[in-house]
């Protein structure tokens, strides 16, 4: 198999849905987060030394019997009914069969076509403010492979490596893959519904506290499906026409990546069919560095799985009362409590549209129970953090600063002890790792001078030096104020309370 | 059921990275037919009123607590690997398909 060298022709993104309808695919696989994988009591914590979390069942020795984790299975059931779907009666496990030394069985135990959840839906909000259902065909469980070490190689990848080494750790902890049925009608915002939708589904298993839902650890990976077909002549005609080939591209890391993917394919797609060319159903590879997907493995015989019934797990059959139970244990479905959250911070719809984009909702929440106003916490976190987390392509949470940070800043501005532009710099200082705000406005000797002597000697200083713009603030013009504040502002090096200094000239001049 | 076909048996034997020769598979196509011949014979006695099954036992719900057993240790866990490195499986190049 080769890796594609050279760039692949692409069509510009506009174009291309001006000609083609993108129908997307998505199957997400979350690793839950039991104590012990899905078959064995192994312990399941990430980065442990390699094989010290293997036994006889996870490492398939002959005469080892699997038992189903209680808690696995009832994670997937409230997954399952978080997502709206059918909760099965009665399932078996089945074997899918394949060699590769990632499963050192020769079979991964998943679900065939018995799924523990099926035909549901989550509904996405977009940021164009409208809603989005994706329908999900179907959730089933299975378990996580080994890890392999390709050695040899230029790169660590198989190309060109001699041998593998392989980690059977992560080989059983419990899988659930979640599968979308193809999304249609999404048009041009086809990679946002996708981004959307996986960023929805981590806001879910999040709050279902079932899952870590770490995508740069791989506890949430996303493989994207994508095919286009002719636009149709009406949008209602739309769904007469048939699907188009797919391809699937594999472990799509990030939201952002998922966005990207999609319209990258979208694009790639369309330059095929252009020139009258079929798309070849594979998988595809992609690369966050670049930008675009690689041509993987080609569909073949290989994938003859062979699935059947497994017979040394016995079918799960959840009892109704069971079911129901657990349907009592759902958290608020984040959606709405995004809602409630809204008006209780009294945002209007474009604060709260800002504030998720920024994934700052739970910062936020965890920000005002430390006791900063609701407008301060916004303010931080979708301000400056947020504008530093887009410029160095991070996430509003990665630069050290927590609620408790934001709060503590807030209530010194609110206090009158900073202001504005100060509390900029103790910002800076908290994200360089000098401490908290209180310590870094100590350390770098930051505080507004309350002393009125010194800011009334700054105003009388900046009138006389300014007798036509005072002329005007007594003539009635109040906004020229404005400019002497600047100037008082300038005469205090900023250690100053710009809303005091205005009260002063104004005191002073009407 | 249909019977079985050498072509049948070539590709099993390629899902399952097993290397046949001519003579081999000849006799291989025999061998499995009589199996499955066998086997068959079972349907003839399933009659409608008897559900399909996939276990012998009418078991439901078999399962335990999400509660940590010891693990075999590394050690252990190595001991039958016929290759090892830096405390792993050491495995043959895998083919080139990642
Ligand atoms: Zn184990």
């Amino acid at each position: 198999m080769t890796t594609a060298a050279t760039a692949e022709e692409i069509v510009d993104y506009d174009e291309a849905l001006e000609r083609y309808d993108p129908v997307m695919g998505l199957e997400v696989h979350v690793e839950l987060n039991t104590a012990t994988k899905m078959f064995c009591g192994c312990a399941t914590g990430f980065g442990a030394d390699p094989n010290t979390q293997v036994c006889p069942v996870c490492l398939g020795l002959p005469g080892a019997l699997p038992v189903v984790n209680e808690k696995a299975v009832e994670s997937a059931i409230r997954i399952g009914l978080a997502l709206n779907c059918e909760i099965a009666e009665w399932c078996r496990f089945a074997r899918k069969n394949y060699f590769y030394p990632d499963m050192p069985k020769n079979f991964q135990t998943s679900q065939y076509d018995e799924p523990i959840a099926f035909e549901g839906h989550l509904d996405v909000e977009l940021s164009d403010g409208t809603t989005y259902r994706v329908a999900i065909e179907r959730a089933h469980m299975e378990e996580d492979t080994g890890k392999s070490l390709h050695v040899g190689g230029a790169t660590g990848r198989i190309h060109g490596a001699d041998h593998s080494l392989v980690d059977y750790n992560r080989a059983g902890i419990p899988l659930i893959e979640i599968v979308t049925k193809p999304l249609t009608g999404a048009g041009e915002r086809a990679p946002q519904v996708a981004k959307a939708y996986v960023g929805a589904l981590r806001e879910l298993l999040r709050a279902l506290g079932v899952s870590d839902v770490k995508m740069e650890q791989g506890s949430l990976r996303c493989d994207a499906n994508l095919s286009l077909r002719p636009k149709a002549a009406g949008d209602e005609n739309q769904d007469d026409v048939p699907l188009g080939t797919r391809t699937e591209t594999k472990n799509v890391n990030s939201l952002r990546s998922v966005e990207r993917a999609i319209r990258y394919e979208i694009t790639r797609h369309a330059a095929v069919l252009d020139k009258g060319e079929k798309i070849r159903q594979e998988t595809r590879h992609w690369h966050e560095d670049t930008g675009v997907t690689t041509s993987g493995r080609e569909k073949s015989d290989a994938d003859d799985y062979r699935y059947f019934p497994e017979p040394d797990l016995v079918p799960v059959a959840p009892t109704r009362e069971t079911v129901e139970h657990l349907r009592g244990t759902l958290p608020e479905a984040p959606g709405l409590r995004r809602k409630r959250l809204q008006s209780d911070w009294g945002y209007s719809d474009l604060e709260m549209r800002d504030v998720m984009n920024a994934g700052a909702v739970d910062l936020i929440e965890e920000t005002v129970a430390a006791g900063a106003t609701p407008a301060g916490a916004r303010k931080w976190w979708t301000g400056e953090l947020a504008r530093r987390a887009n410029v160095e392509v991070k996430s509003v949470e990665d630069f050290g600063v927590t609620p408790a940070h934001i709060a503590e800043l807030d209530g010194l501005v609110r206090d009158g002890r900073l202001n504005d532009s100060m509390a900029r710099q103790v910002l800076e200082g908290v994200i360089a790792g000098e401490g908290t705000p209180l310590e870094v406005a100590d350390a770098r000797g930051l505080e507004l001078v309350q002393d009125d002597g010194a800011l009334e000697a700054a105003v009388d200083k900046v009138i006389d030096a300014n007798p036509d713009v005072a002329q005007k603030v007594r003539d009635g013009k109040v906004q020229a104020a404005g400019a002497l504040i600047g100037q008082v502002m300038k005469e205090m090096k900023g250690q100053a309370d710009a809303g005091k200094a205005r009260e002063i000239i104004l005191a002073k001049l009407t | 059921m249909s019977a079985l076909s050498r072509d049948d048996v070539a590709h099993l034997a390629g899902l399952a990275r097993i290397d046949l020769s001519d003579v081999e598979l000849d006799r291989m196509v025999g061998e499995l037919g009589v199996i499955l011949e066998s086997v068959a014979k079972v349907q003839e006695v399933a009659a409608e009123d008897i559900e399909p099954m996939s276990h012998p036992l009418p078991l439901t719900n078999v399962t335990r607590p999400d509660v940590v057993r010891p693990s075999l240790g590394a050690e252990a866990a190595l001991s039958g690997a016929p290759q090892q490195e830096q405390q792993r499986f050491s495995v043959p190049r895998i083919l080139d398909e990642d």
